[in-house]
């Protein structure tokens, strides 16, 4: 069900966004889908990659601040009000959304959107339980 | 304007025949009372008889400002609590401040030194004194309200900070005298731009200020947009709070130190040899008159020198000259005092922070800024931006809470604070630069 993202740290430097993403091609990983939350003094790079694990560690290596962090890939039509009815379904039932993304590619006809939740667990319960597809972690990235 | 003609021109042989007499006095009495003196005196092999003249005072040992707080609170009091008045407190390294104790006569002290000060600066009766040193366990407010009481002028007791206040009394009363910070008083020439006061054309002839190292370049600056005379005063609440030495407005040129009260030396900081008089090394400060809290050679980490030659205002105490740094690593920001190590103890008790830090202390317009950079690691970082938010805000508060001092906290990439030969450089002062 959970997939696995990799999240580091950078600070708001030029060129530092270069470096990762240097760094994780130069290794031959591939990136699948990114987002970056930045405040004034630093961002927090979030990605799903092919190869978290040789991604955490080449990044590692290279003195990168890295955490991995279970995530959940939902997919969501892509029609217009798709994505407005799924968190409402959230709403409804308490969970808390700590931050979402969109993926890069479709699965079908849908879109998909990765999302952190503070209760991973109760999350994919609910999704569940009103049919709402979750992608398991290997399809995402290999998507 | 001399307050005490009396013992403020007093013949050099005067002067040193009364310190004399004095320091051999103050050196029996910590003898006798304070165990800590008389432990350091047998450790150096010196018994208070040994002291015959005023070149015996190099024999005697070093205070540190470390011994006080290895006395903490009272420990180096040398006479009971019931006969000590007012206890006054800075800042220290670990959240444990310096404490000094006043006796009724060590008030009495101050407050003629403080009085001298003020008419040596061009203050006197008739005047209305702004005074906007921080009233507390600081001893600027205090000490400066005694001694503007002492000549006759009409104190405000403003205490710092609530800036439009200040301009607004500053107008409506008719403030004649300035007592704050350098930097504050430029800080409130700012502010009055802004709001369209024109702090030049106010009453304002005279600001004292201290507390705080500044340049001459300063000076010029303060002296222009304020349209006063700017006085520099020296002190510190080991000695005594501000006080301790003040220029004249006559000369502006160097400060006297009160030599019926206090003897300063110039020693080298590295090997503690008592330097020839011109040149330049730390000050080292005996009080020589002081009841509650007598300190013998303490070691300021001032770095200045004496300067002995006859001053135009009649004056005959020595001065020293402007402050030019420090023998140690304190930072003064404004007014509070900051060792680096201070905030090394702070980030060493959140959990998960390791001391990788570096301060970058900046002069922006007129305030002095103090920016925190602290390296994140796997244990700290955190996915969510609000986490780290939350981890900056708690550095940031700890340091206020502790230190009293706001300051920004940045995170940085681990490895990214700049090591030179394995040592990290702790702290980059760019305010030389810019004041």
């Amino acid at each position: 069900m959970k997939v696995e993202q990799i999240s580091i740290f950078i600070e708001n430097k030029s060129g530092r966004l270069a470096e990762v993403s240097g760094v994780l091609g130069d290794a031959g990983v591939n990136i699948r889908a990114l987002s970056l939350a930045d405040t004034s003094d630093f961002g927090i790079l979030r990605l799903i990659v092919n190869d978290t694990d040789l991604a955490f560690k080449v990044l590692r290596e290279q003195n990168f601040t890295v955490s991995k962090t279970e995530v959940i890939g939902v997919e969501v039509p892509d029609s217009p009000g798709g994505l407005s009815s799924l968190l409402q379904t959230l709403d409804k039932n308490n969970i808390n959304v700590e931050y979402m993304y969109a993926f890069v590619e479709r699965s079908g006809d849908n879109a998909v959107i990765i999302f952190r939740f503070d209760d991973v667990d109760a999350a994919i319960e609910v999704l569940k339980n009103n049919n709402i597809k979750i992608i398991e972690g290997k399809k995402l990235t290999s998507i | 304007m001399i307050w005490n003609d009396e013992f403020e021109t007093l013949p050099r042989e005067a002067i040193e025949s009364l310190q004399l007499k004095r320091l051999q006095q103050v050196v029996e009495r910590v003898y006798a009372t304070v165990p800590f003196y008389q432990e350091s005196f047998k450790k150096a092999g010196i018994t208070p008889a040994d002291v015959k003249s005023l070149d015996d005072l190099q024999k005697l040992p070093f205070t540190l400002k470390q011994d006080m707080r290895d006395n903490y609170p009272y420990g180096l009091f040398a006479v009971p609590l019931e006969q000590i008045v007012r206890i006054h407190a800075s800042s220290g390294t670990t959240g444990k401040p310096t404490v000094v104790g006043y006796t009724r006569r060590d008030i009495e002290t101050w407050t003629e030194l403080m009085a001298r000060s003020f008419v040596a600066a061009g203050a006197n009766k008739g005047d209305v004194i702004h005074n906007a040193y921080g009233y507390g366990l600081f001893t600027g407010g205090l000490g400066a309200h005694y001694g503007a009481e002492r000549v006759g002028a009409s104190v405000i007791p403003m205490s710092g900070g609530n800036t439009k206040k200040q301009l607004m009394i500053m107008q409506d009363f008719g403030s004649t005298v300035l007592t704050c910070t350098p930097s504050y008083s430029l800080f409130l020439a700012e502010v009055a731009a802004e709001e369209g006061i024109d702090i030049k054309n106010l009453k304002l002839k005279v600001g004292i200020l201290g507390a705080e190292p500044w340049s001459e370049k300063m000076r010029q600056e303060i002296e222009e947009k304020l349209n006063i005379k700017a006085i520099d005063i020296y002190g510190l609440s080991e000695i005594l709070g501000p006080g301790v030495g003040i220029e004249c407005v006559e000369a502006q040129n160097g400060l006297h130190i009160w030599e019926d009260h206090f003897i300063p030396e110039i020693i080298n900081p590295e090997t503690g040899e008592v330097l020839p008089v011109g040149e330049k090394g730390e000050l080292v400060i005996t009080t020589i008159t002081k009841e509650g809290i007598p300190l013998i050679r303490y070691r300021t980490r001032d770095i200045t020198r004496l300067i002995k030659e006859p001053c135009i205002c009649g004056r005959t105490h020595a001065r020293i000259e402007r402050l030019s740094g420090r023998s140690d690593d304190m930072l003064i920001i404004r007014g509070v005092n900051v060792f680096p190590s201070q905030i090394e103890s702070v980030l060493f008790n959140i959990e998960g922070v390791e001391p990788h830090y570096q301060l970058i202390v900046e002069r922006e317009g007129n305030l002095d800024t103090l920016e925190v950079q602290v390296e994140v690691n796997e244990q700290t970082f955190s996915d969510e931006i609000k986490e780290l938010q939350n981890l900056s805000n708690k550095i940031r508060k700890d340091i206020k809470d502790l230190l009293g001092v706001t300051c920004k906290v940045r995170l940085v990439e681990p490895k990214s604070i700049t090591r030179s030969e394995g040592k990290a450089v702790r702290v980059i002062d760019n305010r030389q630069k810019s004041s």
